[in-house]
């Protein structure tokens, strides 16, 4: 239980993926202009780690470990990723044109997101078991959705505000990410 | 030997994942696929991609998938014009439906200079929207265009610029792409689309009515409605005091803008033509005096027809000729709405007079 707690903790809050480890910053700062959008990315994402947790356990496990071959673990745990980005793409698809239509290049571009691989080569690090990698993943990716959340609605109102004209879009956006960054620095030291 | 069988058996490892996943991939777009309609991808093609939105769609993908399943109209892309709208139809399979006339803005305010004089000096930010709310604007008329830039500023194509001496907004029209950005941008409403190839333009758009708007500006249109009824072709309506013209029906004969008191009503009489009877064709048929809405064909059976000063160009008679014998041709005068076929019964003083020129044109 304790290794649970810490595990939602300290994946959410403290070694945020966004906010504190800078995993996945590209689609951060490209998908955060909506909050919609932004709570689609996250679900992606959140989606997509939970199954690549899963999926890159057994293939560590199973496979890789079994035959001695750990050092193929990046490349594995991209294929396993490519993959699952492209199931998560035709669902949307499937589900939700607007999401997909809003989500663009971005959504194919979590099968680079630093943040996926992050998680899975992390579980390994961290000797997690079955169970404990599929936590890892989705409190890693609900942190990252948390962060990508607040993210877009600090730049909803900021686009409404009356900025001056140099620091309109991506430099505003760059300094509430830092300032946001400092704010999540203030969960270090909880776990 | 060990070395090599460790490459081996991690490239089998690999491919073998690989294949499954690739497998698995193939199985999940079985069960995941979403049709999608070709016609769409290729309508996307043939749109210009300026994403300007004029179409009323959501960009250009927005609007190849609407036009795909049938819930759009070809022809609505301003950009891509006419050119667009054959391609689109070609892909559709259907007949492009005429709606090719490009669309420009058109600028419905003449008040420039002396014509309409500022009522006070304004000195505050220089955009129109700004201006506008400022003491209804700072012109005497307050539908007045203010000349400040607004929409010169919202054109994303450079197409419309503010006149330097006449201080206000002027179209390049074979630069205008008909995104109609000017149009939302203007606070006074002065910017309507427009057919590219009109002959006359309603040059007014205040909704006011009487002969006091003159002292505002002596360019404003005052209602009268004299325009409607000069147009011949029930080309024009009055609409909130204010004429609006019918392209379709309009054949411009400018009779209109003869007609207009004031000068609201532009038209360009320079290129005005006149018709021309060739008088050996001519056998006296009298179709084209029935034809003309204007008195302006002179002869009765069986004579050789002429046309008189009253004549506007509008080519009806022309077009209706059977031995055509009727040509359009540049003006040698401007019109004079006087001289035109008397009836029969009053004894013709200006009849006699005016064929000796007419009869050298022949």
């Amino acid at each position: 239980m304790n290794a649970v707690l810490t595990i939602l903790i300290g994946s959410i809050f403290v070694n945020n993926f966004a906010m504190s480890r800078f995993y996945g910053i590209c689609p951060f700062l490209g998908v955060s202009k909506k909050l919609e959008t932004a709570f689609g990315m996250g679900m992606a994402v959140t989606f997509v780690m939970a199954i690549a947790s899963l999926v890159a356990y057994l293939v560590n496990q199973y496979l890789l470990i079994a035959f001695n071959l750990e050092y193929l673990q990046v490349i594995a745990f991209i294929l396993v990723i490519a993959v699952l980005v492209q199931i998560v793409e035709m669902i949307i698809r499937k589900i939700s044109p607007g999401l997909y239509q809003a989500l663009g290049v971005y959504l194919p571009l979590i099968t680079t997101n630093c943040a996926v691989l992050g998680v899975a080569q992390l579980n390994v690090t961290e000797g997690y078991n079955l169970v404990l990698s599929v936590l890892n993943g989705v409190a890693s990716a609900l942190g990252y959705t948390l962060a990508i959340c607040l993210f877009a609605g600090i730049r909803e109102r900021l686009s409404l505000g009356n900025l001056p004209k140099w620091m309109e879009g991506f430099p505003g956006a760059m300094i509430a990410a830092g300032l946001m960054a400092v704010a999540f620095n203030g969960f270090s030291g909880l776990i | 030997m060990s070395g090599i069988l460790a490459i081996v058996i991690a490239a089998l490892v690999l491919s073998i994942l690989g294949l499954l996943f690739g497998a698995g991939l193939g199985v999940a777009d079985h069960f995941l696929k979403v049709p999608t309609n070709p016609k769409v991808a290729e309508l996307r093609e043939v749109l210009p991609g300026a994403n300007c939105g004029a179409c009323g769609y959501p960009g250009c993908d927005g609007y190849a998938s609407a036009v795909g399943e049938g819930k759009a109209e070809i022809g609505l892309c301003a950009v891509g014009g006419p050119a667009c709208a054959a391609k689109m139809a070609a892909i559709m399979g259907v007949e492009s439906n005429g709606a090719g006339t490009k669309l420009v803005a058109t600028v419905a305010c003449q008040g420039y200079g002396e014509h309409c004089r500022p009522k006070s000096t304004y000195e505050g930010i220089q955009d129109c929207v700004a201006a506008a709310l400022v003491n209804s604007g700072t012109k005497a008329c307050q539908y007045a265009c203010l000349g400040l830039g607004t929409c010169e500023r919202a054109c994303p194509f450079g197409a419309i610029k503010v006149d330097p001496v006449k201080k206000i907004a002027v179209v390049d029209q074979e630069k205008c792409q008909s995104c109609k950005k000017c149009v939302a941008a203007c606070p006074q409403h002065v910017l309507s689309m427009q057919p590219i190839d009109r002959v006359v333009t309603v040059g007014c758009h205040n909704p006011e009515k009487g002969i006091a708007l003159k002292e505002n500006c002596d360019r404003a249109c005052i209602g009268c409605s004299a325009c409607e009824k000069a147009c011949q072709f029930d080309a024009i309506q009055m609409v909130n005091n204010v004429p609006v013209i019918d392209y379709t029906k309009c054949v411009g004969c400018m009779a209109c803008a003869d007609a207009c008191p004031t000068g609201a009503m532009q038209a360009d009489f320079d290129s005005r033509l006149e018709a021309y009877i060739n008088q050996e064709l001519c056998v006296g048929c009298n179709i084209c005096n029935k034809q003309c809405k204007f008195d302006a064909i002179e002869g009765g059976l069986k004579e050789k027809h002429r046309v008189l000063g009253a004549c506007t160009g509008c080519g009806l008679c022309a077009q209706k000729c059977p031995r055509k014998c009727i040509t359009m041709r540049e003006r040698r005068a401007p019109r004079n709405k006087m001289d035109k076929a008397k009836p029969l019964a009053t004894p013709a003083k200006p009849a006699p007079a005016k064929p000796a020129p007419q009869g050298e044109k022949a």
